[in-house]
Parts: C-alpha cells; structure tokens; sequence
C-alpha cells in the first residue's frame, strides 16, 4: 500500500529558468517527510513532478521501486492535495469523495461505504451533502484528504496545506494531520515554507533553495548541525560571523569566541543559535558587550548586541517577573558555551 | 427595574429604524430619477399590460388572450419565434463552442484573429446586415448563382425563417464565446489538475469537471441570445418575415391602431417569456458562481495543438471568418455599387450613394448625433445618481430604485415603444404634434433602454473609488462638494466615459423602438434611414451607405471604448503597485 518515492538525480526547468539543480532524495515507505524552503526554491515544482505534473529534464522518479518518470498524473496512485485544496464546486461533498473512486470503477456498494469511511476519518459523514462553498476553510481541506485518501494512495502529498488556514487553526489541523499519518502510516510528503510546520510535523525533512537540496535530516539535526549558512539562517534564528579560526579559538572584529577543541584553523563562519549566549549583568563573561536594543517578547527579551569592532549578536534573556529589560547602552558580559557552536567552513 | 423606563427602551429601536437618514438633496435626487423611471419605463410597460388584460367595456379579462391563442396567425408566430430563438442560440453555439474550446484551452498561433472574430458582428448591426446577407446568401445571392452555375443546386439559407435564424446566430454568437470562454480560463487549473491527479483524463475530464464548471457562462450567453433574437423586431421586418411575434405586435399597432388590443397580447408575452428565459437561467445558475468559489492558480493550461488539431482548428475558423466577413463585405460592396442585382458581383462601382446620403438626408446623420448624444449624458447622469444612492448613502428604497433600472433590460424595445405611444400619443407639443412621436420622446426612450449598462458602468466605477480616499480628502479639509469634483468625479471618469461611448453607440443602432416612434424622415435617426432606404430597390444603395456610415460610427465608438477601459486598467494596475 504505502510506498517510499526515490528521486534519482532530476533536474528540472522551464526554458532558460532552472527550477530544479540535480536533486536526489530518498524518502522512505510510512515517514512524513517535508519540503522546506523559501518561495522559488522549487520545491513545489518537485512535489508536483511526483505527483506527474511535468516531467523531469533529466533524472528518474521510483515510487515503491518502479520508474513513475515517464507516468501520466492519472496512471499514477499519488493523492495530491493542493494549496487551494480544488474542490469542484460542482459536486457535493460526498460527490467530490467519490470522484477518484468512479474512476479506478470501484462498484457503487463499496464505493459508497469508501467514501463514507474517508468522511468519517476526517470527521465529516454529516456533511456528505453539502456543497463545497458551504463548508468553512478547514472543513473544505479536510474534504480535500478525504478525497485524496478515498482512493487509498501510495503516498499523500501535501501542497503548502495550512496557508489557506486562519493562524488560530493552524496548529490544531497541523497535529491532526501528524496523528492520521501516524494512524494510516502513509508515506506523506509536505511542502511549505515554514520552518515551524515542517519542524513540527515532519519526521525528516530536505532543505531546499534555488532549485538545490542544500541538507536532509531531522529538524533537530539540521538546527543543531546546520550544513551551511542558509540552513542555519532559514531554520530559527542565528549570528552568523565571519572570522578565522586560530589556535586559540575564533577571531573576528577583535573578538575571541571560543570554539571546541581541535577545530582546523582557517576562514570560517560562525554559527551561534541566541540561546547559547548567556547574558551577564554583573559584566563576567568572556566577552565585554554593550547593548544596542532591546525586544521584549513576553516569555524572554531578545537583545542587540555590540561586540568587538562592529559585531553584532543577538541574544535572548528569559524573562521573569520583576527583571527590567536592560536600556540601550549598558555594558553586559557574554558568555559563550563552545558545545553550542557550529563552524561552517566555505 | 421600574415600569416607566420599560415602554422608552422598547420604543428606542422604533425610532431608529424609521429614522430616514438622508439628506434633502439625496431625497430630492432620488425623487428626480424615480419621476423619470416612472413616467418614461414603469407607467408606459404597465399601460401595455394594463390594456392586454383589459375588455371593450372595461374591467379585467382574459379575453384578448383567448382571441390570440383562437388565432391560427398568431399561433403560428409564437412557434416561430420560439423556434427562431432556439435555433438561433443552436446555430450560434455551433460556432461560439469551438472558437471559445480552441481560444481558452490551447495555444492557437490565430487566437488574436478569433478574437477578432468575436467583435466583428457586433458592430453590425442585424438589420444592417440582414440586407447583405441577402445578396450574398440569398436565392439569388453571390453563392447560390455560383453554386447555380458550377454544380446546378442552391441552399435555401435565407429563405423564411432559415434567414432569420442565419442572420441572428452569426450577429450573437459572440455573447455566448465571450461568456463562454471567459468562464472557461476563470477555471482555476488545479480543478483540473485534481481531476487528473484521482485518475480523470481526455474527455471524461472535460465531461465531469471542465464543462460543467463553464456551464454557467454559457448558460448566461445563450439565455441572452435566446431574449434578444425573441424580441427582435427589425431583423424579421428587413427579412420580410412577418409570421413571428415581434413583426406581428408592429404591424398590428402601426396597421391596425393604436386601439387594438392584440399589439399589446402580443407584448405582454414578448415580456413574460423573456422574464422566464432570464429567470430560468438565473434559477438554474443559483449557488452556481463558480468562478467566485475558487482560489489561487491561474487559468486552465493551454496546451500546445498537434499538427492534426491545428489543421482542424485553422479549417474551422476559416469558414466562419468568411462568415462573418460576408455581412461586412456585403455592405460595402452594396453602398459601392452601381447595380447589382442576378450577379454575384456588382456591375460597377462608384460613390453617388454617398454622396446622396449625404447632399438629400444629412439629417439622419445630425439626427442620430444629437439623440443619441443627449440620450448617453442622460444615463451617465442618472447612472452617477443612482450609484451614488446606492453606494453611499443609506437612503430607503435605493435598491429598489437600482432594481427599477435594471429592468429596462427585461423589456423589448417594441414594448416600451408601444406603451410609450399608448401613453403619449395624446399629449400635444407646442407645435400641436404630438409627444410621443418627438424627437424627444425617442432621446428619452433611448436613454431608458441603453440606462442599464449605463448605471453598471457607473457602479464599477464608483466602486473602485475607495471610501477612504475621500476620508482622506475630508480628513484635509474639503467639503463634500469639493471631494465629489476634486476626487471621485475625476477618479470615475475614464469608467463614465466609456458607459457614455457604449450608450451612444448602442443607441446609434437601435430600430425595435424607432420603428414604433418615428414617424417623420426630418425628425428620423440613422437606423430609421436606413430601413426606409432599404424598403425600396433603388434605395438600396444609398441605404447601404448609411449602414456602412452606421458600422463605422459604432466600430470607432466600439474601439474608443475599449481603449477607455483599458487605459484605466492599466492606470488602476499601476496604482495598485504603488500601493502593494
């Protein structure tokens, strides 16, 4: 039933545009896997290659080990659920459930027990009836799985699924979606550009930008262990600083930063996530810095800081009850704890 | 809580609802257009029906009904014309489909020519080409004498009803390619994407998503080709058909008088099968606004032709290119030529009918300028009025108003000629003609008829005035005086001025209700020349030059104002950018 997709070396563009660079990802048979990156980083246009809307340039696409490249859409059992969901406005709920199954000429007994059973995993049987455009947004993309899964694909896409949500939904639909894909053990496949999506729903997932696989593993892999400057960028927040690398640890703009033991000297940028600074109000610390701003964001108080000649670092102090936020221009200690950083080398 | 506040709460909401807030030149305004709307449209229509329902002696009967339904004549014209607007909306379908699947669905190297295509009649007017569709396709017309001539048989194209339906399809069948295909490339392309991705392709694709969800459009064309050939007058009258409904109200209101009771039979249902045509469309057409329903992605893919489709497809808008050239080109040649009768081309060609329209009836040209002119300020004036009642105020019944408007389009120009003529005849002019038959009365019912798209336009172009900018402009210190004239007049113009140009032009060709009105050749406008030209052999020349005259104004007209839209468009999309 579900079925790992192995993308082999494809790539892909429209003319002279390159949309996709020599991308190979295996992603493997029950996990959900996500597409994460900016908007033009081509990673709808690979969800809709395996879906057979286009074909590669060059390259091949297995699906449960059989060549899909050549494929038409229709020939395939790929469920695509798309951004704006395309319920036919047409039909009735129950109308639109039964479509995929009419097609495959399921007999009417068992297709109307499938469609009643797709309904009911999403917990809409009551509105069989109803037409499209008197369902609320999330009723129409519940709908829309229903539809997609009705026909019991090999793998489920989603196509930037929670965009259409309103913010207050999101995070409630996004744990459903995790908890049926846990349930169903469909291989799922989840495109989006947000980080938080993909961190929370996605077993493992693939960083993509400019038509590029720039990394692929889990979430906390990529934060802890950023391969590059962009993933460590586009996942969360992070300073990055270019400086060298000697034997007594990482300059750059007059400052030394410490690093782990037996880093290779050489050009290098740094990688530090907020947290891994501690702020010190008494002015300890390695590092002598002023502050240059001070965000407060409720649970913790995000501040610009000035290191050094012209190093700017962001840091995040926790905030408490009765701890005012320091004013733009007093002295503070940093301390850097070296396990937390990452060197990326160019 | 004590008893005495008790009756003061309850009355509070009382108060407020039949507060009318409204400012005396809101209500004296909206007062002004209902006096217009009710002498010139509501009273004239509901005289018509008033005097079908009512007997010899007064009081209300069924019985003229009887008598129309008892008569063999007018039977037979009802089935006429019901089987002229159905083939009509079958023939144009033949050609609109095709032309609206190849424009919106592939990628076709003569899509600008059928584009083309879909203008071209309409700045034809029917009864203009009618003529000339007689001399091309008639009995004796260019094809048949050269079918005649090479092969021994002809085709009956023109003759009786097949005349009508023909010269009917070929001028409206661009209502329904331009539903049509609008509704087709509004389908956003993951509805069909969805189709194929659950197993869809080919034709049961376009069976069970893509035509269902272009249904609507096509249905909104085909029910208004269906009303407009069912009303029709002038087109049957050119063609000499006179067993269909339309030519029969005319001949027996103008023939008979103005005391016979049958025109008005005949009206009252011109009017109820028209209502029902639009209403059946409507009712079937309800929660099915399927382009507002759908989100996100562009239009359907057009995709490439193969070499066989595109031989298909150029094979096909060929032959109706020449089709719809042929009207065109007839008309030219007619206004050119010296005789041509019994050959398929002239016999020689020269330019004396110009010349004759122009030295003997130069009136018809001033004529059509001035009522037409008139008629467009009035309704850009009106439609302004009654936008502006709508959108920005919270007077009581301005819907209704808008709606009171709006149903001129349900009423056939015939009718509202007719009841005009009933309601007026008797009022008198200083110069003791009477009113119904000035020129004044026909400005009037031109403006009446052509006020709805007029009030559209308007509405549009109100509505893309932003309430905040005037805000903004009183935020600064101007009055509302100043906000009308500094900020939303200029803001609508380019949208006015394109309602003013269609109006005109509209009016420019209109002859159901001319027919009815015009009575005299010094006070005649362009399309009532032209008839009476026509009705004579020798006067077919010099009537085709003023149709040549006529498709030029309303080609130019047509082009100005498109050029208007687009100007705006263009000027609302910059905008739009600056504000992004």
């Amino acid at each position: 039933m579900s079925a790992g997709v192995e993308i082999e070396r494809v790539s892909f563009g429209y003319g002279a545009t390159r949309v996709l660079e020599d991308v190979s990802l295996t992603i493997r048979k029950g996990e959900f896997f996500a597409f994460l990156g900016p908007s033009g980083s081509g990673k709808t246009t690979l969800l809709r290659l395996i879906a057979g809307f286009g074909m590669p340039d060059s390259g091949r696409i297995l699906i449960g080990g059989r060549d899909a490249t050549r494929q038409a859409p229709w020939a395939r059992n790929v469920g695509l659920v798309f951004q704006s969901y395309a319920l036919w406005p047409h039909m009735t709920v129950a109308q639109n459930v039964a479509f995929g199954l009419e097609r495959r000429r399921v007999p009417r007994a068992e297709r109307e027990q499938r469609v009643k059973a797709a309904l009911e995993l999403v917990g809409l049987a009551h509105l069989m009836d109803r037409r499209p455009a008197q369902l609320s947004g999330g009723q129409q993309q519940r709908v829309a799985i229903a539809r997609t899964l009705a026909i019991e694909p090999e793998v489920l896409l989603l196509d930037e699924p929670l965009s259409n949500l309103d913010a207050g939904l999101r995070a409630g639909v996004r744990a459903e979606l995790v908890e049926l894909q846990r349930r169903l053990g469909l291989t799922t496949i989840l495109v989006t550009h947000d980080q938080e999506e993909a961190n929370a729903a996605a077993d493992r997932m693939a960083v993509l930008d400019e038509g590029r696989v720039l990394q692929v593993g889990s979430p906390a892999e990529l934060y802890d262990h950023p391969a590059n400057r962009f993933v460590a960028g586009f996942l969360g927040t992070a300073n990055l600083i270019d400086g060298e690398v000697t034997s007594d640890g990482f300059r750059a703009g007059g400052i030394a930063l410490p690093v782990h033991a037996g880093a290779t000297p050489g050009r290098a940028t740094l990688a530090l996530r907020p947290q891994a600074l501690s702020l010190l109000r008494d002015g300890a610390g390695s590092l002598p810095a002023r502050v240059v701003r001070a965000e407060f964001l409720g649970g913790h108080v995000r501040y610009t800081l000035e290191a050094g000649q012209g190093i700017r670092l962001i840091a995040e102090e926790p905030h408490l009850r009765g701890l005012q936020p320091l004013p733009p221009g007093a002295p503070v200690g940093v301390a850097v704890d070296p396990a937390q950083t990452t060197l990326l080398r160019h | 809580m004590s008893a005495t506040t008790l009756p003061s709460a309850a009355a509070r909401p009382w108060r407020a609802r039949w507060r009318i807030e409204a400012s005396p030149v809101q209500v004296l305004a909206a007062l002004l257009v209902l006096a217009f709307l009710l002498a010139f449209l509501v009273v004239p229509v509901g005289r018509v029906f008033v005097v079908a329902f009512t007997g010899a002696e007064g009081g209300f009967t069924l019985v003229h009904f009887g008598d129309f339904f008892r008569t063999s004549l007018f039977i037979e014209s009802f089935w006429n014309s019901l089987y002229v607007a159905a083939m009509s909306v079958v023939v144009a379908s033949l050609i609109a489909v095709p032309l609206a699947v190849i424009l919106a669905r592939h990628r076709f190297p003569g899509a600008a020519l059928i584009t083309t295509l879909g203008v071209l009649p309409l700045v034809m007017p029917p009864f203009v080409g009618a003529v000339a569709m007689q001399l091309v396709f008639g009995r004796n017309g260019t094809v048949n004498l050269l079918l005649m001539d090479w092969f021994g048989f002809r085709i009956p194209l023109m003759e009786g009803l097949n005349g009508v339906i023909f010269v009917q399809a070929l001028h409206y069948f661009p209502f329904i390619l331009m539903n049509l295909t609008a509704s087709l490339s509004n389908i956003d392309v993951a509805m069909e994407e969805a189709g194929q991705n659950l197993g869809a392709k080919g034709f049961t694709l376009l069976r069970t998503i893509v035509l269902p969800l272009a249904l609507p459009g096509y249905l909104a064309g085909a029910s208004l080709v269906f009303v407009k050939v069912f009303d029709d007058l002038a087109t049957p009258l050119l063609l000499n058909v006179t067993n269909m409904l339309a030519p029969q109200a005319y001949l027996r209101v103008t023939s008979v008088g103005l005391g016979d009771p049958m025109g008005y039979v005949i009206s009252v249902i011109l009017v109820v099968v028209s209502v029902i045509a639009m209403a059946g469309a409507a009712l079937i057409l309800r929660g099915r606004d399927f382009a507002t329903q759908q989100r996100g992605g562009g239009g359907l893919a057009r995709r490439p032709l193969s070499p066989l489709g595109k031989a298909l497809a150029w094979s096909f808008v060929i032959p109706v290119l020449l089709l719809v050239l042929a009207p065109h080109v007839g008309i030219l040649l007619l206004s050119l030529a010296t005789v041509w009768s019994f050959s398929p081309l002239p016999d020689g060609f020269t330019l004396a009918h110009y010349a004759t329209v122009l030295r003997e009836t130069p009136q018809f040209l001033t004529n059509t300028l001035l009522y037409c002119g008139l008629a467009g300020a009035i309704d850009v004036v009106i439609g302004v009025v009654i936008a502006w009642l709508v959108l920005r105020t919270k007077l009581p019944g301005r819907k209704l108003l808008d709606l009171m408007a709006m149903s001129a389009l349900a009423v056939p120009g015939l009718v509202l000629g007719i009841g005009i003529l009933r309601t007026y005849f008797d009022v008198k002019m200083p110069d003791g003609a009477s009113l119904a038959t000035s020129w004044i009365m026909l400005t009037i019912v031109y403006a009446v008829r052509r006020l709805p798209y007029a009030l559209r336009a308007a509405t549009a172009a109100l509505q893309q005035v932003h309430r905040s900018l005037e805000e903004a402009a009183e935020n600064l210190g101007a009055g509302k005086t100043t906000t009308l004239t500094r900020i939303v007049v200029p803001l609508m113009a380019g949208g006015l001025a394109a309602a003013f140009v269609t109006s005109f032009a509209t009016a420019a060709v209109e002859l159901s209700a001319t027919l009815v009105l015009a009575t005299r050749d010094v006070d005649a406008p362009l399309s009532y020349g032209i008839y009476v030209f026509m009705q004579s052999a020798a006067g077919r020349g010099p009537g085709a030059a003023l149709g040549v005259i006529a498709v030029l104004t309303v080609a130019v007209c047509t082009y100005a104002a498109h050029r208007i839209a687009e100007r705006e468009r263009s000027r609302r999309m910059r905008e739009g950018r600056a504000t992004a």
